[in-house]
């Protein structure tokens, strides 16, 4: 794919730190177009024909493997998928030599979730192909960050100046970190809130407020994001109970029904309802959950095809199967 | 071994407040004589260094040889060698090693091994429980009797401190410094780097200053408690600092370290991810870092130790969590802590001598740390303005992993003499 504008995006996605705000809007306003594609009858258009991708899920996932593959698939890529069980990973071969024989069979692009923070980092500077970081450890998920600032979009009709509450265990999500970047750049407020056992130290240095209380994040927020709590929390000794936080963090509707507002309710899923979330919060009219998995379809083809070397003012074009 | 004089040099010998051009005379692996214009025997060699200084030879009681066990890495004469080719006449090896060094045998092992490398003198630390396992103390009278000058658990912490009381009180019959590595490992767990932005940032678990400084505690008032002499290996906390000095002044028997990579890094150097960054403790904040160098200057930290823990390139090549702790230091810390400590007026000579010479000879009473006459003929020559850039394929040590890649020096050394005999010279450029 040739394109007469610079490129969007570098060689690789690996983290919306690494973004500027000029970057992530390009993102977001390639995935309008992508979008429709979905909704259609036949699926798919030849945006990525010819180009080979490789999922490799060292970690279990299911909704961002899932998502990426519907992506590329939408777009024409031909993908292989890798998972921790059964390859080489669990036979003892480094990530160097994983990364090695992928470069060796000459693909174009590498989606990663991998368990080490800097794992796509170390993949990137290993490498020529494109790689997509689709989560590693506890540094970013930039992908779900950019799915959760569409939908914000959606919503809001903006992201400067719209208040966003993480809320739950922020030290070990790299959803929060993500969000934290990509909604900083755009001009948002971010907070946190959640037990300190679950907050980053020095997490204020990165200009976020830091709500001890679910009920002052609540009254202060337009938008909550809503974090899975890991049930190994419990046993690490960073939280009593379930029972417990949902009696202090649980997002709930009584809490929510004492908003000065109405609050868009986010969760980057799985969920664990009566936990982190109640139900009929997150089936109520708050809750754009779906919205978000709906989104990041789109999200992930504008990033497939930004690195492919499209020009984001040619991706109405190139759904339509012109050949950028 | 024909008698050698040095002439023409800066000497600095801080036990006998000597800074001045003095020429030095070796006969039979001792100093023999010093004084201006020294008149030579007739058979002697004779070695002129003018513009550089003539030290007692550098000593780091804190360096893995790996051997045995993990040879790929680095073995007790390629670590010898690698001291030697960085100014150090003397090392003390830790014994972390598979098996652990806790047995009379395995102490005489790395003596026999160092003195038949013939670099810098190998001094074998013994562990401190069997197997390190901190359940049942070593045979530390034996160890001594082999040859070990200190005890150590390094990379492992005593967790009992009854045990530790024991070990402290046990080790006064041979006068031996308890040496420990000071981390609460429940506070430490899973982490792999400074907890705190940087951490934050990079998503990785942090280790809080907190989980080296309540073991600097609990040694310090143990130490007190007993009587028993302790050294502290690598401080890297403004409270540990603090608590150290403090302890100094209750007239509490310790000694402490500080590694040049401390001395001259914050935990910055980790950003992208670096493992040649990783190290334990971890480098700290900047707090951290200019309370140590105060240490360094004032005394309070009697040390500078390497800390050299090589490892095989591709246990490096990893990601940053799944790669081992540790980073190389023999080749560098002389130049390091000259470019960032005495360039930048710091510290001035004659106390970076008193830090990497005299303090670790005092600190596990080890032989050398002085030029007097009758002392071994220990001797490090080194250029303080010569500048140079790291190159890790050029070391001698059979690892790479520094952070210092790249850096460019100012300060090296030239010629390492043992006993006597020139083991290390440095090519001319």
């Amino acid at each position: 794919m040739n394109s007469v504008a610079a490129p969007a995006l570098g060689k690789d996605l690996l983290a919306l730190e690494d973004l500027s705000p000029v970057q992530i809007t390009s993102i977001l306003d390639t995935a309008e177009p992508f979008k429709e594609i979905s909704e259609r009858r036949i699926k798919k258009v030849p945006v990525l024909r010819g180009k080979t991708i490789v999922n490799a899920f060292f970690e279990n996932s299911t909704r961002t493997r899932i998502s990426f593959e519907f992506a590329e698939k939408r777009l024409s890529a031909d993908t292989v998928n890798i998972s921790s069980t059964g390859s080489s990973v669990l036979k003892g071969e480094t990530l160097v030599d994983t990364a090695r024989n992928l470069e060796a069979m000459r693909i174009d692009m590498v989606v990663m979730r991998h368990g080490a923070s800097g794992a796509a980092q170390f993949l990137a500077e290993r490498i020529a192909s494109s790689v997509i970081n689709a989560g590693d450890g506890k540094h970013e998920h930039p992908t779900q960050g950019l799915l959760d600032l569409l939908t914000i979009r959606d919503h809001m009709g903006r992201i400067d100046g719209v208040r966003v509450c993480i809320v739950g265990d922020v030290l070990h999500s790299r959803v929060a970190r993500s969000n934290i970047w990509g909604l900083r750049k755009l001009g948002a407020e971010v907070a946190v809130c959640g037990p300190r056992t679950l907050l980053p130290r020095d997490v204020e240095t990165l200009d976020v407020r830091v709500f001890t209380r679910i009920e002052a994040a609540i009254e202060w927020a337009d938008v909550l994001n809503v974090l899975r709590l890991q049930m190994e929390r419990m046993t690490g000794g960073l939280v009593p109970s379930s029972r417990e936080y949902n009696r202090v963090f649980g997002v709930t509707q009584a809490r929510l029904n004492r908003a000065p507002r109405d609050v868009l309710v986010l969760h980057p899923g799985p969920m664990n309802r009566g936990v982190e979330i109640d139900s009929d919060v997150a089936d109520g009219p708050h809750a754009v959950i779906l919205h978000q998995v709906t989104n990041g379809v789109a999200v992930r083809m504008a990033v497939l095809y930004l690195l492919a070397g499209g020009a984001p003012e040619l991706a109405e074009a190139a759904k339509r199967g012109a050949d950028a | 071994m024909r008698p050698l004089v040095i002439r023409g040099g800066r000497m600095i010998d801080p036990t006998q407040r000597v800074d001045a051009r003095v020429d030095l005379l070796l006969v039979d692996g001792r100093v023999a004589e010093m004084g201006q214009d020294l008149a030579a025997p007739d058979e002697a060699e004779m070695l002129d260094v003018s513009g550089c200084v003539v030290a007692p030879g550098l000593i780091d009681v804190h360096v893995h040889l790996r051997e045995p066990g993990f040879e790929h890495k680095e073995t007790i004469a390629s670590g010898a060698r690698a001291a030697a080719a960085g100014g150090f006449t003397a090392v003390v090896a830790m014994p972390n090693t598979d098996p652990p060094i806790d047995n009379p045998a395995a102490v005489g092992f790395v003596r026999a091994a160092g003195e038949r490398a013939g670099f810098a003198r190998v001094y074998p630390a013994g562990t401190i429980t069997v197997g390190q396992a901190g359940e049942r103390i070593s045979e530390i009278g034996e160890l001594v009797g082999a040859g070990a000058v200190t005890v150590t658990d390094d990379g492992r912490p005593v967790v009992n401190s009854g045990l530790m009381r024991s070990a402290l009180e046990y080790c006064q019959t041979f006068d031996l410094p308890v040496s420990v590595h000071a981390e609460d490992l429940h506070l430490s767990r899973g982490g792999s780097m400074n907890e705190g932005v940087v951490s934050t940032r990079l998503g990785l678990t942090g280790i809080p200053n907190a989980a080296e400084d309540t073991m600097i505690a609990r040694d310090l008032l143990l130490a007190e408690l007993t009587g028993g002499r302790l050294h502290i290996q690598h401080v890297s906390t403004r409270r540990g600092v603090e608590m150290i000095r403090a302890a100094k002044e209750r007239g509490v028997r310790v000694t402490a370290e500080a590694t040049p990579h401390h001395l001259a890094l914050t935990d910055v150097a980790v950003e992208s991810y670096r493992t040649d960054a990783k190290m334990n403790p971890p480098l700290r904040g900047e707090a951290d870092r200019d309370a140590v160098r105060e240490g360094v200057r004032d005394g309070t930290l009697d040390v500078i130790a390497t800390d050299h823990a090589p490892h095989h390139y591709d246990e490096k090549e990893q990601a940053f969590e799944d790669a081992p702790f540790g980073i190389v230091g023999l080749e560098t810390a002389l130049g390091v802590v000259l470019s960032e400590l005495v360039h930048t007026g710091m510290l001035d000579l004659p106390t970076l001598v008193q830090r990497m010479s005299c303090g670790p000879a005092r600190a596990l009473g080890l032989p050398g740390g002085t030029l007097a006459p009758g002392a071994p003929a220990d001797v490090t020559v080194f250029d303080p303005e010569q500048t140079w850039k790291v190159d890790p394929t050029r070391f001698t040590s059979l690892s790479r992993n520094t952070p210092f890649r790249g850096r460019r020096l100012r300060g090296r050394a030239l010629r390492t003499i043992v006993g006597g005999r020139t083991v290390w010279q440095r090519e001319a450029p």
